[in-house]
């Protein structure tokens, strides 16, 4: 449940992923060789689960097309002459970070506050670990769209984490 | 065409957000490579990024492989 949660973000969605793969997995048990452990293979299940889910909720949402997707819009993070508003700063040592459960606390609610399409792309590709191209198929957007989503939650994500993780660390 | 050796952090940052999804062309590793030598800023952001993944990596998973 909490694999779909951190993947979906959205509780409802993630109780009905976990139950339709629950669901897959009785009707398909006889498919199951035994080769890897049940848990291993219910994940599995549950993993093209959230992927239907995630490319649903993406086309169901037709007022936020992703065909719209440019880097006009990213004067939050860039002035006009191309520099950055805020220049990244030196993130003290990240790895310690990669320790404290509070850090993917601060993580997740970071990504929680992505915007729905950039993220459904990030997950797709950070989370569930698909190449681009199985991305644009899913969510039916150009190559170049997913990166610029792909770009987006990035750029996001890293302010974001600075803010509410890194901060108040030495700065340039 | 006119090949842009000179990026602005813009474009240098979304060259580095690419490159972790698309192999840059020839032309485009040799101008980040230019700007990130020069700029802080972006060899921050870079870094950050490929933290950024193994965080996402890390991040609580029932997936491990577990021990048959």
């Amino acid at each position: 449940m909490r694999f779909a949660l951190s993947r979906l973000r959205d509780r409802s969605a993630a109780e009905d992923a976990v139950q339709e793969a629950l669901l897959a997995a009785i009707q398909g048990a006889e498919r199951f060789t035994g080769q890897s452990s049940v848990r291993t293979w219910l994940v599995g299940i549950l993993k093209h689960k959230i992927i239907d889910n995630l490319r649903k909720s993406s086309r169901a949402r037709p007022s936020e097309p992703a065909s719209d997707a440019s880097v006009e819009d990213l004067e939050v993070f860039f002035g006009s002459d191309g520099h950055f508003v805020e220049p990244p700063g030196e993130w003290e040592s990240p790895e310690k970070a990669l320790e404290e459960r509070r850090f993917f606390e601060a993580l997740e609610h970071c990504l929680q506050g992505l915007p729905k399409n950039a993220a459904s792309a990030f997950t797709l590709r950070e989370m569930m670990g698909l190449g681009t191209d199985e991305i644009c198929k899913e969510l039916g957007i150009s190559a170049s769209n997913c990166w610029v989503l792909l770009y987006r939650a990035r750029l996001s994500l890293r302010a974001c984490l600075e803010r509410t993780w890194f901060s108040g660390k030495a700065r340039p | 065409m006119r090949i842009t050796i000179r990026l602005s952090c813009k474009e240098a940052s979304r060259l580095i957000s690419e490159s972790m999804d698309r192999r840059l062309s020839f032309t485009e590793r040799i101008a980040l490579r230019l700007h990130v030598s020069v700029c802080d800023a972006c060899s921050r952001f870079t870094r950050q990024l490929l933290f950024i993944r193994r965080a996402l990596n890390a991040l609580p998973d029932p997936d491990e492989p577990e021990s048959r």
